[in-house]
């Protein structure tokens, strides 16, 4: 692979889709709210459910505040990426215009993953981050160097398992073409990782870190964030996240070979 | 309809969240400082669940794919309003949703058996009736923001953004009850408790003021349908097909 081909061919996908995405400005504000008011009702849901309660599977309110930053920042991350690509190859699809995309001399998945960006997405991203640092400020978290190599890590590994998990849904299509209920599916069990896991019954825990492994994404990330991760859950979280992401990989290539085009 | 089976069936599992947050307040007896018993809440959850599945609408996402291909100009020709033909299509559904619904509930009898309950007659309908109430709102609702179609081409945006306060106010997600007060002084003049959190406390057997609901919900299907008729009259008189 030729790194500097694919990192220019990324510089104009960026431009391109920027350009397209910026017509429609009102658009983007109204995003904005949307993602302003979305932080605001799950820290109100969430205010509901400290109402009465000092801890809540364990967690503080201010401890559990973490977890909504993280996941806020996540989900900016699908609404920049991983969701209007991944829309879009649903349509390559139907329309047989993914013939186009395989003839390119360039690797299909990095084409079709990256191509387009909504920038919309940016805002939440800051929206989180801004949490975050507030987060960071009221549990009193010491900043090493360690601790952020480690929350990196283990941040980087969320979003690997997160887009592993759309495009494992996307590629689906090239079997069922309709997959929109599947990604609805796939949206409401991503919203419980704003709460902590053990906040759940235990049937449900092993649930979401066997089969779907959403209790990784974002309560792991937080554990090291408050320091209370042990080195096995983070070792873990990587072997998961690279087993979600050469799956994934294997999986699009074996897809491919069932494709065949539309109206054919 | 018939022939989306796996369709439908997936979208009646993406609507499991009230189960989920079930989980969260039982798991940490969250219940008591609300006065509602595990079975209580469970119910009420469970018919959540139902309410919603009921009263979903996608009216906005239909139009907009119509206007934004140019499919509604041949609509305007026919003498019937196009946003007939989309209540069909969500009366539809609804129907072949019930089964799945009712696969969902079984399995969630088996899980909490305790749960079961049988609601007599007369609750059963007033229950059915502010459902489809409560689907006549957010039709309404989302109509008036389809019509912004005719002006900004994607309106879905907005629709997007009302969804925010539907999920966290209507009781989706937990039941107005447990509201903070607030919060609980101005939420009854909204028309979000009414969407959810109403027919299913009526449902469920919860306590809650049937004849005020239901009048609440009547008023704000007559302030809506005037805007709707306003807005669509104002829409269509500004509406030129694509192309021209």
């Amino acid at each position: 692979m030729n790194l500097r081909k694919y990192l220019k061919v990324y510089k104009k996908f960026l431009h391109t889709s920027l350009a397209s995405e910026l017509e429609y400005k009102t658009n983007i504000l109204v995003d904005l709210i949307t993602a302003i008011l979305s932080l605001v009702g799950s820290i109100f849901l969430l205010s509901i459910f400290f109402q009465n309660n000092g801890y809540i599977g364990g967690w503080k309110f201010e401890q559990a505040l973490i977890i909504q930053a993280i996941y806020t920042i996540l989900n900016g991350i699908t609404n920049t990426w991983f969701n209007p690509n991944l829309t879009e190859i649903v349509k390559h699809i139907r329309e047989g215009t993914l013939d186009f995309v395989l003839l390119k001399p360039i690797d299909s998945q990095f084409f079709i993953s990256l191509k387009k960006i909504n920038p919309s997405g940016f805002l939440e991203i800051m929206l989180g981050f801004f949490l975050l640092l507030f987060c960071i400020r009221i549990n009193q978290i010491n900043l090493s160097l360690s601790f952020l190599s480690l929350s990196l890590i283990t941040i980087s590994c969320s979003i690997c398992i997160l887009y592993s998990l759309w495009f494992f849904i996307s590629t689906t299509t090239i079997w069922f073409v309709k997959t929109w209920n599947a990604i609805e599916v796939l949206r409401s069990f991503l919203y419980i990782g704003r709460f902590p896991l053990n906040s759940f019954s235990f049937s449900l825990r092993i649930f979401f870190s066997i089969f779907i492994p959403i209790a990784f994404i974002t309560t792991i990330p937080s554990e090291v964030f408050l320091g209370l991760s042990q080195l096995w859950k983070i070792l873990v979280e990587v072997i998961v996240a690279s087993v979600f992401l050469i799956t994934s990989r294997k999986f699009w290539l074996f897809a491919l070979k069932f494709y065949s085009s539309a109206s054919s | 309809m018939l022939e989306y089976r796996v369709e439908i069936a997936l979208w009646a599992i993406s609507g499991i969240i009230p189960f989920f947050m079930l989980n969260i307040w039982t798991n940490n007896n969250l219940n008591e400082s609300i006065n509602l018993s595990d079975v209580m809440l469970s119910r009420y959850f469970l018919c959540a669940f139902f309410v919603r599945q009921f009263s979903v609408v996608w009216v906005v996402f239909s139009f907009e794919e119509d206007s934004l291909m140019g499919k509604v100009s041949p609509y305007l020709i026919q003498p019937l309003n196009p946003f007939f033909r989309y209540f069909a299509q969500h009366l539809a559904e609804q129907i072949t949703r019930f089964p799945f619904a009712l696969i969902i509930a079984f399995f969630f009898f088996i899980f909490n058996p305790e749960s079961l309950w049988i609601p007599n007659l007369g609750i059963l309908f007033l229950s059915i009736v502010s459902t489809f109430l409560s689907f006549l709102i957010q039709f309404l609702i989302q109509s008036i923001v389809a019509c912004l179609c005719f002006w900004t081409e994607k309106a879905s945006s907005v629709e997007r953004l009302l969804f925010i306060p539907t999920l966290f106010l209507s009781g989706l997600l937990a039941p107005v009850v447990s509201f903070p007060a607030y919060v609980k002084s101005w939420i009854y003049l909204t028309p979000f408790p009414y969407l959810i959190d109403f027919p299913a406390n009526l449902l469920s057997g919860n306590e809650t003021n049937i004849s005020g609901g239901l009048s609440m919900q009547i008023l704000w299907i007559f302030l809506l349908f005037p805007l709707f008729k306003k807005i669509w009259s104002e829409g269509t008189k500004k509406y030129t097909a694509m192309g021209s």
